[in-house]
């Protein structure tokens, strides 16, 4: 462990070493992070990789529960128990699209820094979109090309950052765009909806209760689009899925 | 160094963990984290004979020092099991335990013939916490009469190990133990999960979409353990002991308290390698008490003049 340190309101970002797990983590990947060595609480806690610098490993993180309270705690010189890199990355090498357009809400802004990175290696430029409820829990570090929103209209737009990529994109055309966007669930439906009506390809990067991480509790179903009812797994075949995939 | 080989119904494992059904997928999820060739044997997810997709989110909910699920079962069916799954199973060297989980006695006969010439399962585990669609859904495994039928029916149709999952969701373990016993059965495995729940009070909705689930890890360790003693009391044929397992030291509470051998369920899901760390911490257990052979510790229970409530007052 490195240590926690604040970056906005209720905001924190917990960082830690690890060289081989640095070399080997994809945008879009997420890391279970033990949070105790006793049984309380017992389950693994799954975050997104958010900054990778050289062999030091980011997550950001509100708490909101017991597991991020007691992360919060976590002191510099502490040994953290993580597995990962977990699940599937975005899929940013696609010869279907020209440009990235990059949309977070809230902590939804956490796999967004290397999603840049990646897209910029690809040679591909980069427009990001977020939001939040105000100008204090936006995390805008290490994002390019930003244009930002918030409810209270404390920062950019007033409003919802759906509605701001959709005044946006009206006003700016991109070439051959794809969508990736990562935030809370009516944020993600909203954005899966206009998506669709504006005929861009999207992933979205998906949140839920999680057994296992890897494969082997069946706990965290997603449910397929197609006349028969199936369900992939968030851990394994997600986070992120193309929303043509999946019902959304 | 202490044997911790030993014969289950004929059938030689390395040690005595398994890892138990549903925690452990078909094995091939946990390769980058833990060795299973290290297992005393992998138990495979509870197979049915058509793919089930399982029920709908949620369906896990943590709970203080336990979990609740409610998979339905979730599983690739029998005929992908055998195309898609066996094959890395047989490359791993362990022992290979299929169960088996059906809604009409018929179908588990049916999926166990399937399995039966397989070459690479070992053994069969019957999981009889499953609604008989033909009795309105009661389950199998509260019904003392059914769990004697699926056994004596299941026992015709293979010589392989056949072990028998029981549900604590019973009165007394001990007369279904019985019933497995009298119908040639080869083991028991005790227990799958107790029935649970789970509320969010801002909505009022339960946390699963089925209301009631699974409960299972640390939190019911003590309720196994009690339901072991009470199987293992009961019967001569040996007992597995199942629930809230997560190192030796609990692996040989339930040893000592008469089971011939344990699963590791949950704790797989905070440790892949867990089941292989119980293995080994036992080992060097009885190495560090000069026990030359883990048998040794079955059922040495010292209970002195001490009367179990099971037969007295609480
Ligand atoms: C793939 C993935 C990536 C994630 N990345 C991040 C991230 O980068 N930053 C971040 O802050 N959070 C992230 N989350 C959510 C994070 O895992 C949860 O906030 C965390 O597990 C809550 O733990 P807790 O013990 O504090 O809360 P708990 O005490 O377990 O629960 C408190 C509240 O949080 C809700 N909750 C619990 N688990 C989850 C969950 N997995 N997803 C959504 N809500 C949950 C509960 O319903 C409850 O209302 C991610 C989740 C997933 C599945
Ligand atoms: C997510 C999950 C899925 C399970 N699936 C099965 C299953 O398919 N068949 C079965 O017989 N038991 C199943 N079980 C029960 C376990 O095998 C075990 O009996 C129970 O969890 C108690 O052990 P534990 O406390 O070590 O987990 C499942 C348990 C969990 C937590
Ligand atoms: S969290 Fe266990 S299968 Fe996805």
């Amino acid at each position: 462990m490195e240590g926690v340190r604040t970056a906005g309101e209720g905001i924190h970002v917990l960082s830690f070493t690890s060289a081989a797990m640095s070399r080997s983590i994809r945008a879009g990947q997420f890391l279970n992070l033990r949070v105790e060595e006793a049984c309380e609480p017992l389950l693994r806690r799954p975050f997104s990789a958010y900054r990778i610098e050289k062999s030091s490993i980011e997550i950001v993180f509100n708490v909101v529960g017991r597991g991020t309270a007691a992360l919060r705690r976590k002191k510099q010189g502490d040994v953290l128990d993580v597995l990962g890199p977990l699940g599937k990355p975005f899929k940013t090498i696609d010869p279907g699209f020209d440009t990235g357009v990059l949309i977070g809400g809230g902590l939804g802004v956490a796999p967004l820094p290397l999603l840049t990175s990646a897209l910029k290696q690809e040679g591909k430029p980069v427009v990001t979109f977020l939001g939040a409820r105000s100008a204090a829990q936006l995390v805008t570090d290490h994002l390019e090309n930003l244009h930002t929103a918030t409810d209270d209209g404390s920062r950019g737009f007033r409003g919802n950052v759906v509605d701001l990529v959709s005044d946006f994109l009206s006003k700016h055309p991109v070439e051959h765009p794809k969508i990736f966007a990562c935030g809370p669930m009516p944020m993600l439906r909203a954005v899966a909806s206009f998506a669709r009506a504006s005929e861009i390809t999207c992933e979205v990067s998906l949140e839920g209760p999680m057994g296992c991480g890897i494969g082997i509790c069946q706990g965290c179903p997603v449910e397929l689009a197609g006349p028969e009812k199936s369900y992939a797994l968030m851990c394994k075949d997600g986070p992120a899925f193309d929303i043509r995939t999946i019902k959304i | 160094m202490a044997l911790t080989s030993f014969r289950l119904a004929g059938l030689e494992l390395k040690n005595r963990v398994l890892v138990a059904s549903g925690t452990y997928g078909y094995g091939d999820d946990c390769l980058e984290t833990a060795d299973p060739g290290k297992l005393g044997g992998i138990i495979t997810k509870s197979l049915s004979l058509k793919p089930r997709i399982g029920n709908p989110p949620v369906r896990i909910a943590e709970t203080a020092g336990g979990m609740l699920n409610s998979i339905g079962l979730a599983n690739i069916g029998v005929h992908r099991f055998l195309s898609e799954k066996l094959p890395f199973l047989r490359s791993v060297d362990t022992a290979v335990i299929a169960n088996i989980a059906a809604s009409t006695i018929e179908e588990y006969c049916e999926v166990l013939r399937i399995l039966e010439g397989e070459d690479g399962i070992d053994g069969f585990e019957i999981n009889v916490s499953c609604p008989n669609v033909r009795e309105g859904g009661l389950i199998f495994g509260t019904d003392c009469a059914a769990v004697a039928e699926i056994t004596r029916r299941l026992r015709a149709l293979t010589k392989k190990p056949l072990l028998v999952k029981l549900t604590p969701n019973v009165t007394r373990i001990g007369e279904f133990a019985r019933a497995v016993e009298a119908e040639g059965g080869d083991a028991v495995s005790v227990m799958n999960t107790l029935i649970g729940m789970a509320i969010d009070i801002k909505t009022r909705k339960p946390v699963l979409s089925t209301v009631t689930g699974g409960l299972s890890g640390p939190a019911i360790k003590p309720v196994a353990l009690a339901k072991v003693y009470e199987a293992a009391r009961a019967v001569r044929i040996p007992v597995i002991g199942i629930g809230g397992i997560t190192n030796a030291s609990d692996a040989l509470e339930f040893l000592i308290a008469g089971a011939t051998a344990v699963q590791v369920g949950t704790a797989n899901f905070i440790d892949p390698a867990a089941g292989i760390k119980v293995a080994e911490g036992i080992a060097r257990y009885c190495d560090e008490n000069g026990i030359p052979d883990v048998a040794d510790l079955v059922g040495s229970l010292d209970a002195g003049s001490g009367t179990s409530v099971l037969d007295s007052w609480l």
